[in-house]
């Protein structure tokens, strides 16, 4: 088995995703469900779903599956499931409110009877189930009333007929973690289409809704081996296009949730597939402009891939450093925040290759106007495995940080952050004074060696406009003169 | 770095000499790699220069090479690279050297970023055209075929671009292998590429004969319209008009129609969007025929499909839909099978669905004549016209004129009336703006009459209007129906009303009858100007606000050419003067400034004949005068008084010029 899915946590969730024991029927997993607090409808909303019904059958309700006899349960059970393949006009709130009962206390039927009733899933009902959950999952996601939705700031759109679907995703969730559950059966009908429409849904704009996708994903992933790979270059796909053609996808976090816990079980020594997962997909991730509403999925999932293999940092910190925020200090922050999670982390053999580069960025963020951004490329130096680097390493991270640590210290508009600048520039003299006190020294020097540099800098491409344009000039006197030495030559012949 | 930097002292400095050889070429390398983003990027940006002072050969065997393998920097340098090398066959020798720059380019068009790759595509499509036949099958063909079969999805993406600029011009043999490689593409594995591969669809089945567009096009076409992801199948219907262009009747009806049926009642609503939203141009491409048997009845469910954005597209396109159906039998089909679905549209529950109808369906007015308006469309501009969105209101108000040349106004005047003052009272400020700007069409169309008894104190109810935009648009408005109405007009009606406006307590009113006055002077001529506007003016340069103040020695200014010499002689030279001593600095200022200006006038005035160059006749001196103080100008905002000085300086800065 190339990679094994953890027992426990991930990341944002303290109780476990793994194949825990089917859940008490009123809790639904132990994902957490944070996202549920703003779950208020703001207007009900078009559902591209419902159109293709048009002629809606009347629905009677059927015996209860437990008064029946065990060998009449199983017909009824399909019966049940396809009444349950019937939708429903849900912006209509009062369209054919009978119907809408009787489906919704079927549906409720079904989950408690595949919850707990042992020998219910024998082969035969498999092809029933995931119809019916085709039939009322699988739907193309109405258009965003809010073209320019912010995840952050507004409200989502929820799906009207939530009331079916909780307990279709419930239904199906349960029929998953059933102890009779055989994915050997249900491959044939959970397959690489099946999965990948399952994937479209977690552009949902209904926290609940991608909250049950996640679990229901995670359980897929973990019982169907064959689909494992196929999963990976879906979320691969989904993630290159949200970051290169759409930048819009609301279902980005969960799938990093998810993904991050199977880099956690991923085997060693790490697969180039997955090498590349990290370099091409992870790390651009970065650039994406919502960054907020992942960055702490995205950011466990690359710490984790350090972990697995040290030997990575050098590749990651430098992709890091290529996307760095240049006007976003919001992202800056959250760039800063990752990196200390990832020097946390770092082996000493890696520091010293990345030290100068991202010590000259730290420094760039200390002299940012913005002081939270100051404060938090401060905040390194508070991190005493990251101070334990840098004095291994004073006499390159030093000269880095010095001369900007230095200037900003004379000239930053927050006290703040020029007392803590300030008890940097201690610790370094603390750290090495020799060094220090060369460094001062030469900092005027620099200062002005720059200058000159600047000076020279500008000379030159003045010499070079001025080359230009007298290239220029000759071009187009060139065949004029030419010209006119071929009317001499002509001329002195005659 | 000591070393580089003192490398570079010599040759700067020796640069002025002009002797090219001593530029090294380290030192120019140097300026590509320097440690700050914004200095590297000002250096790719002038690589011509660069190249320019190495010379042809050295440009091909040392930079070319350099920028080929530093292709790892930022975003925004490689685009600015990408660009550049588009530009660059002059500079590695012309024509015949310009695979040279296919290198770089490569890899650029490798990179992630889509900007830069599109960026490199583009430029290799450019390059390409000036390769020779035999040098586009050496060296442009292999490349394509690289890209085509390259590992990550980014090559092969960039790949989909090239083959039509390559096509036309190879041998047969090498034509069908990059049909195959196309072919291969629109059957990728990621989406991306399929993705990009249908968008070039199009435009590869043109340039391909007319066998191959049957033979291979069209089945691609076929799947990929009918591909897993909507992304890629919404794709295929854009494909679908370069298709339908290419092929005959016959061929459409068996080829491409069953696809494009399909398509316009695809289960996602994004490729039903596309189909709404390129109907024009499909309806184009596949004739009168099949547009009346298989287009209308598409377009009357596009017309109710369940999403809102969808039959917002729809809605956008029944004007251009009606336009370019056969002009026999046109009526009839619009009255029976398009109006029964616009009437829903006008009540439709999506205001964006309402506000898109409300853009076009006037122009419906000068297809169906006059008797069908007025019986069948003025009902729904009637009921458009009280709708509860402003904007489906404006959209209607602002496309009146194509109405009026059918049927008149008057039939729509009695509802226009409410419409227009509900709008014009309207809580946001953007949708009294947007009324404001279609009063002089609605004054032109409803007449002086109408307008006095209905509009006027709208009009002049806009000029103490809280938000300054919506003075200012105010104060243009009247202007612009001066212009329409005459002096006479404007005498009766606005000018006293304005001039009012200048004992108001409040500063900003005050200032409004100067910006008033700035604009109306030219439309309203000398006579008015000198008699009943200047008197306020020069009243109000004893304001005890400054704004007010320098405000006055601007409209001074402004009006100074409409004034004759005694007038400015008598009376604005004193007001000048006096407002030159002022305690405030910006008034001093622009006192100043009025009175050098007025100071040249009366100069030219008293000694016409010492200017021969300009025209020394008054009328044509006043519109050379004139022209820069026109209305849109009229700058002046409330309370950045440096600003607004700078903007006026920076205005004025040609007049000296000029005299």
């Amino acid at each position: 088995m190339e990679t094994k899915l953890p027992p426990a946590s991930t990341p944002t969730s303290p109780s476990s995703p793994g194949l825990s024991p089917v859940p008490p029927p009123d809790k639904v997993d132990g994902f957490s469900r944070r996202s549920l607090r703003r779950a208020r409808p703001r207007r009900s909303h078009s559902s591209s779903q419902f159109r293709y019904q048009s002629n809606q059958q009347e629905l009677t309700p059927l015996p209860l599956l437990k008064d029946v006899p065990a060998s009449e349960l199983h017909e009824l059970l399909s019966r049940k499931l396809a009444q349950c393949g019937v939708l429903f006009d849900f912006l209509d709130c009062v369209a054919d409110l009978k119907g809408k009962e009787v489906k919704r206390a079927a549906l409720n039927e079904l989950v408690e009877c595949v919850g707990s009733t042992r020998g219910v899933l024998i082969e035969p009902v498999y092809p029933d189930i995931i119809r019916m959950i085709s039939v009322n999952i699988f739907r193309t996601l109405p258009p965003s009333e809010n073209p320019e939705f912010d995840p952050e700031e507004d409200e989502p759109n929820l799906e009207p007929s939530w009331p079916h679907l909780q307990l279709v995703y419930e239904f199906f969730l349960r029929f998953l973690e059933s102890p009779d559950f055989q994915p050997s059966v249900a491959k044939r009908y959970v397959d690489q289409k099946f999965v990948l429409m399952l994937l479209e849904l977690f552009d949902s704009e209904d926290p609940r809704e991608r909250e049950y996708l996640k679990t229901i994903l995670h359980r897929v992933y973990g019982k169907f081996l064959g689909l494992r790979a196929y999963i990976r270059k879906q979320c691969n796909h989904i993630f290159l296009r949200f970051i290169y053609e759409l930048e819009h996808f609301n279902g980005v976090a969960e799938l990093l949730e998810i993904l991050g816990s199977i880099i956690n079980g991923f085997a060693l020594p790490l697969k180039t597939e997955h090498k590349q997962f990290l370099v091409r997909v992870l790390i651009p991730l970065h650039s994406v402009k919502s960054l907020s509403v992942f960055h702490a999925q995205l950011a466990y999932c690359v710490v984790q891939f350090l972990e697995k293999d040290a030997t990575l940092t050098e590749h990651v910190i430098r992709g890091l450093l290529k996307y760095w925020p240049k006007t976003c200090t919001q992202k800056e922050v959250m760039f800063l925040g990752e990196m200390e999670e990832i020097l946390d982390v770092i082996e000493p053999s890696q520091f010293v290759k990345i030290q100068e580069p991202l010590f000259k960025q730290v420094a760039r963020c200390v002299s940012s106007p913005h002081f939270q951004v100051a404060e938090r490329a401060l905040y390194f130096w508070n991190n005493e495995y990251i101070l334990s680097l840098i004095e291994d390493n004073c006499h390159t991270v030093l000269p880095a940080v010095f001369g900007t640590l230095y200037q900003v210290s004379k000239e930053h508009w927050n006290q703040t952050i020029v007392s803590l600048i300030y008890n940097v520039l201690k610790t370094f003299m603390e750290m090495n004074g020799k060094l220090f006190d060369e460094l001062t020294a030469s900092y005027k020097l620099e200062k002005q060696q720059e200058q000159q540099k600047a000076q020279e800098r500008q000379e030159l491409w003045q010499g070079l406009e001025e080359l230009r344009l007298r290239r220029l000039q000759g071009a187009k006197e060139a065949p004029l003169q030419r010209l006119t030495a071929q009317v001499a030559t002509t001329g002195g012949q005659s | 770095m000591a070393g580089a930097a003192g490398s570079v002292s010599g040759p700067g400095a020796a640069g002025g000499d002009g002797d090219d050889s001593l530029y090294p070429i380290a030192v120019l390398i140097d300026e590509l790699r320097n440690e700050d983003v914004q200095l590297r990027l000002n250096s790719i940006k002038k690589l011509s220069t660069i190249a320019l002072a190495l010379g042809v050969e050295r440009t091909r065997t040392e930079l070319l090479p350099f920028l080929t393998d530093t292709i790892y920097d930022e975003d925004e340098v490689l685009l600015a690279l990408a660009e550049q090398l588009g530009n660059f066959t002059g500079f590695v020798g012309g024509p015949d050297f310009a695979h040279c720059l296919l290198p770089p380019l490569e890899s650029l068009a490798t990179v992630e970023e889509t900007v830069v790759r599109d960026k490199a595509v583009e430029s290799l499509r450019h390059i390409s055209q000036e390769h020779t036949p035999v040098a586009l099958e050496a060296h442009f063909v292999p490349l394509v075929k690289r890209l085509a079969s390259g590992d990550w999805f980014t090559s092969r993406t960039s790949a989909c671009g090239l083959f039509s600029v390559c096509y036309p011009r190879a041998s047969n043999a090498i034509k069908a292998e990059i049909r195959q490689h196309f072919r291969s593409l629109c059957s990728d594995d990621t989406p991306m590429v399929r993705r990009a591969a249908a968008s070039k669809l199009g435009e590869f089945a043109k340039v391909l004969e007319l066998e191959s567009v049957k033979s291979e096009i069209v089945p691609l076409f076929t799947n990929l319209a009918s591909d897993e992801q909507d992304s890629v199948r919404l794709l295929a219907v854009e494909a679908c008009v370069s298709i339908a262009q290419i092929l005959t009747q016959d061929d459409l009806e068996t080829l491409v129609m069953p696809t494009l049926r399909q398509a316009a009642e695809d289960k996602s609503w994004r490729v039903r969007y596309m189909v709404a939203d390129k109907f024009s141009e499909l309806q184009k491409a596949v004739g009168p025929k099949i547009t009346l048997s298989d287009l209308i009845p598409a377009f009357q469910n596009l017309l109710k499909d369940c999403e809102a954005e969808v039959r917002a597209a729809a809605a956008h396109k029944v004007k251009e839909l009606c336009e370019n159906l056969p002009i026999e039998g046109r009526e009839t089909i619009i009255m029976n099978q398009i109006l029964p679905y616009i009437k829903e549209l006008v009540s439709d529950t999506n205001q964006h669905v309402k506000s898109a109808l409300a853009s076009v369906i006037m122009g419906l007015s000068t297809i169906l004549g006059k008797e069908n308006t007025v019986e069948h469309l003025l009902p729904l501009f009637l009921a458009q016209l009280k709708d509860e969105c402003p904007e489906v209101r404006l959209n209607i108000i602002s496309n009146l004129d194509c109405v009026n040349e059918v049927i008149g106004i008057c039939q729509l005047s009695q509802s226009l009336l409410p419409a227009i003052v509900e709008l014009a009272e309207d809580a946001k400020w953007r949708v009294r703006l947007a009324i404001i700007e279609y009063m002089p069409l609605l004054a032109g169309q409803l007449g002086v009459e109408f307008f006095d008894e209905k509009l006027n104190s709208l009009c002049m109810a806009w000029l103490v209007d809280h938000v300054y935009a919506i003075r200012e648009a105010a104060t243009n408005n009247l202007m612009k129906l001066v212009q329409k109405f005459g002096t006479e007009w404007a005498q009766n009606t606005i000018v006293p009303k304005v001039l009012v406006m200048a004992n108001d307590p409040n500063y900003l009113h005050r200032m409004t009858t100067l910006f008033c006055i700035n604009a109306l002077s030219e439309a309203c001529g000398q006579e008015i100007t000198t008699k009943q506007m200047l008197p306020i003016v020069l009243k109000m340069a004893g304001d005890q606000v400054a704004n007010v103040r320098f405000n006055v020695a601007k409209s001074l200014q402004k009006i100074g050419p409409i004034l004759d010499t005694d007038a400015l002689q008598g009376e604005v030279k004193p007001v000048l003067q006096k407002l030159g001593q002022d305690d405030d600095m910006d008034v001093k200022y622009f006192a100043q400034e009025a009175i050098s200006v007025v100071a040249q006038r009366l100069r030219k005035l008293d000694f016409p004949d010492k200017d021969s160059e300009e025209p020394s006749t008054p009328g044509a001196d006043k519109s050379c005068f004139l022209r820069p103080t026109g209305p849109g100008e009229c700058a002046g905002k409330f309370l950045p008084r440096m600003i607004s000085r700078q903007k006026e300086t920076e205005r004025l800065g040609w007049l000296p010029r000029r005299q």
